[in-house]
């Protein structure tokens, strides 16, 4: 199976380890991928708070070439990025003239027929459990993971078609196939402040240190996401939060993917895991 | 030959004012057939229709034609003079030249040439008329009441006190509805339970009354005046007469511990063979063949049989189907909460302390689960904190309903009362979206909630609710002071809306009436007709309407028995004579009628020869269940059927008459 891939920016520069991982663990799945030609920005977080047409184009446009180069599915991994392919299709999908409207400023043809899939739902709906599964030569026994969901990733629930909105549970369901335990907590899909790190970083570091302490609390020994901008906010400002609560958390953070290739015997230098800021090497001392 | 008189009224200026009534009576005057045409000023008053049954007797009439008002408003009057005259009532016609023509024109020319048209058409229709005689149908004077709850039981009471004979039918093990599951009732505190049971225990022990609990209606057919019903009499696994309520069999069941509690909302449990609750009517358990012993294990277990001191438990009943006639029903299947799970942000079934306001009513009732104590699923602690949202699934087209669900603004200012009385130094926190408190005393009740019992009330709703430190902190926006609010509760109560009983759009299909879009069931007519269904003879009662309180249930449960009673209180049942015929001779028997007739009025009728062979299969029309709409004569390949009075002849004569 060929499949096409949008990675979006973030996993072309500071999220870097996603994009690693995650050909690690397509590897390992013997998935091939193929990056979509001329890839093109998705919109976010811009587009659309500003010009609605512009936000459906500028992800159509990537789907139109992905479809006319023959795919039928899409990966998307940031969650920022499908979340955008998909509301586009969506909106395309349920209002004809927008549709038209969109087509015909591409200037190619296009059908809207693509099925996307975020990092999660690739994973469990396109991957298969049982592939997994099979996969895991190293088991991360012992290890208590807390699934970080964040906001994109299963809203809004009528365009996401894809777990639950307010308790999902397919990350976590991922994390014990690995033999990890998964941590229940309170603000799995609570917002870690997003894009507001930029201009706003002290509403960040209250609502990510929300998030973290709640984690710690419950005993987690470490943090997965699938979203760079999460994983942004709870990694890269975990050491300015622990100064302003003065409260040590030391909550390595991790992507899917990570963990996963953890599992399939791959090494953290392999997955890139030592590109984050808060250091994992002792967490993983247990397992490895 | 046709000798018709011709009336024009004037209505005062009403009409006279734009038509020239005079012109209108002289072109009359010409058509043939008419013998005499005159204008008066109030054909409706006494010496308007003295002059009518004047001109029948000294001109010979065999017909009269009104030029007046539209027929809605006093084709009746008219028809009662002509019929004292020896007149047949459809002899009279209507040419409605005032809501058709004065009050909708303003060119006086064009309007009296317009009402003089209107005239000729029914001169016309007039000289084609047959004699029609009303229909009348008999009455079998027995009413069935669908459902126990409040309506039901005050409809069954009402009608029996008449000494109207009733049979009532509930599907649960005990009658009471959801309103004997209550606490206290707004806005008076009463007991609900106090002021709930002597009316249960009146239906049981009344002469004129036939329980049938644990039961469902499983067919009607028939029409007004001539019902019959089948009732599935659902096994009980008791021998009801030998049954003294004692307690015995329930007390040593060993499933004590595996089955939650309907009547208590899931907040306790109960055994598998059980009443309801303490105070049920009739006080005779039930055997729940799904999770009895006996019934899973092959037989093996049969304690409550040998505790039994009368024996009157039998594994072996089966399901009675009990045949009934009734002239009259009465539909009160009453109304089910949304599902709470709707919300997956306010946690309902994973949070413990986030609970429905049925089950608060549980926590607070002295038959409760907590004996009245409140208590918290979680641990049993007494909450000293509790948050209510209202408007949980109402006024949410998005997620829930639309529309309002009428009670729960009430019974949580209801909640924050009681909790306050109950519970000391308490606190209690309302987020609602507006308040609906507008009967009588209502608006003065939630008022003292908030100052004399320290309800905190914020206008906005709740995002979100996480259990962090043993504590539910619900998240909400406070839209009066623009603030965001953060609360943390011991409880959650959510005020869950209101929807119909699940299956009463199957039984409003079993009984032919109309529903709206979300299964309640529509009245005949908005306001002038609420306590009707589309269908003769079946009545509407309580929340299966929908959303009401407990004094509208009770109204509206009165106002069905009275229109029965009303129903009874003649001999037989008279329908206007204007109903669909069928010319059994030409039909053919395509039963296109029958798919087209939405009263299910068209049945089908056997042709046979004198040796009772079947000669064809043609339509029939049941005059109880046709409303003479025409539809069927529209559908109609053979030209076979026919409304009487608005026959084909006489419609195209009217038209004939315009192109002359």
């Amino acid at each position: 199976m060929k499949l096409a891939y949008y990675p979006g920016c973030s996993l072309k520069g500071t999220s870097f380890e996603y994009e690693v991982s995650l050909l690690k663990v397509l590897e390992a799945l013997n998935i091939e991928i193929q990056e979509i030609p001329d890839w093109n920005c998705c919109g976010a977080s811009a587009a659309h708070s500003l010009n609605h047409n512009l936000s459906v184009a500028l992800p159509a446009r990537n789907l139109a070439i992905a479809e006319n180069n023959g795919f039928k599915e899409v990966l998307a991994p940031c969650a920022a990025c499908s979340s955008r392919l998909k509301t586009a299709k969506y909106e395309m999908g349920s209002d004809d003239i927008l549709k038209k409207r969109i087509t015909d400023s591409l200037e190619m043809p296009y059908n809207n027929s693509l099925n996307i899939s975020n990092m999660l739902e690739f994973l469990l709906n396109v991957a298969g459990k049982e592939k997994i599964k099979s996969l895991v030569k190293k088991p991360l026994s012992g290890l208590k993971v807390a699934s970080y969901y964040g906001c994109l990733l299963v809203r809004p629930p009528k365009v996401m078609q894809f777990d639950d909105a307010e308790k999902p549970v397919s990350m976590d369901e991922l994390v014990a196939l690995t033999d990890a335990s998964p941590v229940d907590y309170s603000y799995k899909t609570e917002c870690c402040g997003a894009i507001n790190s930029l201009s706003k970083p002290d509403v960040v570091m209250a609502l990510t240190g929300k998030i973290l302490y709640n984690i710690k609390e419950h005993g987690a020994d470490l943090v997965v996401v699938a979203c760079p901008l999460c994983h942004s906010n709870l990694d890269v400002r975990q050491r300015e939060i622990e100064r302003k609560y003065t409260e040590k958390i030391g909550l390595p953070v991790l992507f899917i993917t990570e963990l996963l290739g953890l599992a399939f015997g791959f090494s953290p230098k392999e997955l890139a895991i030592d590109g984050h800021m808060v250091n994992a090497d002792k967490v993983l001392e247990k397992i490895l | 030959m046709a000798r018709i008189g011709v009336f024009v009224c004037w209505c005062g200026s009403n009409i006279a004012g734009t038509v020239d009534v005079k012109r209108v009576a002289e072109e009359a005057a010409k058509i043939p057939g008419v013998v005499e045409a005159v204008d008066y000023k109030y054909m409706c008053s006494d010496p308007g229709q003295n002059a009518l049954r004047n001109m029948i007797k000294d001109k010979n009439l065999t017909g009269v034609v009104l030029a007046a008002c539209s027929p809605h408003m006093h084709e009746n009057t008219f028809r009662k003079a002509a019929i004292r005259e020896g007149l047949n009532p459809y002899f009279v016609e209507i040419a409605n030249i005032r809501e058709q023509v004065s009050w909708v024109h303003e060119d006086k020319e064009k309007a009296t040439e317009k009402a003089i048209d209107l005239l000729k058409m029914m001169v016309e229709k007039l000289k084609r008329n047959k004699p029609i005689e009303d229909v009348r149908v008999p009455l079998t004077k027995k009413a069935l009441v669908i459902g126990g709850g409040i309506s039901g039981i005050q409809a069954a009471l009402d009608i029996a006190n008449g000494g109207v004979e009733v049979i009532l039918v509930e599907k649960e093990p005990s009658i009471g509805g959801k309103m004997i599951q209550l606490d206290e009732t707004f806005p008076t505190l009463d007991c609900s339970s106090c002021i709930m049971t002597p009316k249960m225990v009146e239906v049981y022990q009344h002469p004129n009354i036939k329980l049938y609990t644990y039961s469902e209606l499983e067919d009607v057919s028939g029409y007004i005046g001539n019902f019959n019903v089948k009732i599935r009499k659902k096994a009980r696994s008791i021998v009801e007469k030998d049954c003294t309520g004692c307690g015995d069999c329930w007390n040593i069941c060993p499933m004590h511990k595996n089955v939650k509690s309907e009547f208590n909302v899931n907040l306790s449990e109960r055994t598998a063979i059980y009443v309801p609750f303490p105070q049920a009517v009739p006080l005779i358990p039930v055997i729940d063949r799904s999770t009895c012993l006996h019934y899973k294990k092959g037989g093996k277990c049969q304690k409550c049989y040998d505790a039994c001191g009368p024996k009157c438990i039998n594994f072996d009943l089966q399901d009675e189907i009990i045949e009934e006639k009734v002239g009259a029903i009465v539909a009160a299947t009453g109304f089910d909460l949304m599902e709470n799970s709707l919300y997956g942000e306010y946690g309902y079934g994973q949070f413990k302390d986030v609970v429905s306001g049925l089950q608060f009513e549980r926590l607070l009732s002295a038959s409760g689960p907590t004996e009245g104590v409140i208590k918290r699923p979680s641990d049993g602690k007494t909450p000293e904190t509790i948050v209510f949202i209202q408007c949980v699934g109402s006024r949410d087209p998005e997620k829930g309903v639309p529309y309002c669900s009428k009670v729960c603004c009430m019974y949580t200012a209801k909640h924050a009362k009681l909790f306050a009385h109950k519970v000391h130094g308490s606190q209690s926190y309302v987020f609602y979206i507006d308040i609906r408190a507008t009967s009588k005393g209502y608006e003065e009740f939630v008022r003292s909630t908030m100052e004399n019992d320290g309800a905190i009330y914020l206008r906005g709703r709740v995002s979100k609710i996480y259990e962090d430190g043993g504590k539910l902190i619900v998240k909400g926006a406070d839209t009066l002071s623009g603030n965001q609010v953060e609360i943390a509760a011991d409880m959650v109560v959510l005020a869950t809306g209101v929807i119909p009983k699940k299956g009463s759009d199957k039984m409003a299909q079993m009984l032919g009436i109309s529903y709206d879009k979300y299964g309640f069931y529509t009245e005949s007519h908005p306001k002038l007709r609420p306590a009707e269904s589309s269908t003769a003879g079946i009545y509407l009662a309580g929340m299966a309407q929908g959303p009401r309180d407990i004094p509208e249930s009770v109204v509206s449960g009165s106002a069905a028995a009275s229109k029965i009673l009303g129903l009874f209180s003649k001999s037989e049942y008279e329908v206007e004579g204007t109903i669909a015929s069928v010319n059994k001779t030409t039909c053919v028997g395509c039963f296109y009628c029958q798919r087209v007739c939405a009263y299910s009025a068209i049945s089908k009728e056997e042709v046979k020869d004198r040796n009772g062979n079947v000669l064809k299969v043609v339509a029939n029309v049941n005059s109880g269940l046709c409303t003479g709409c025409g539809a069927c004569v529209n559908a109609c390949f053979s030209k076979s059927i026919d409304v009487r009075g608005f026959m084909d002849e006489q419609i195209f004569a009217e038209i004939k008459s315009l192109a002359v």
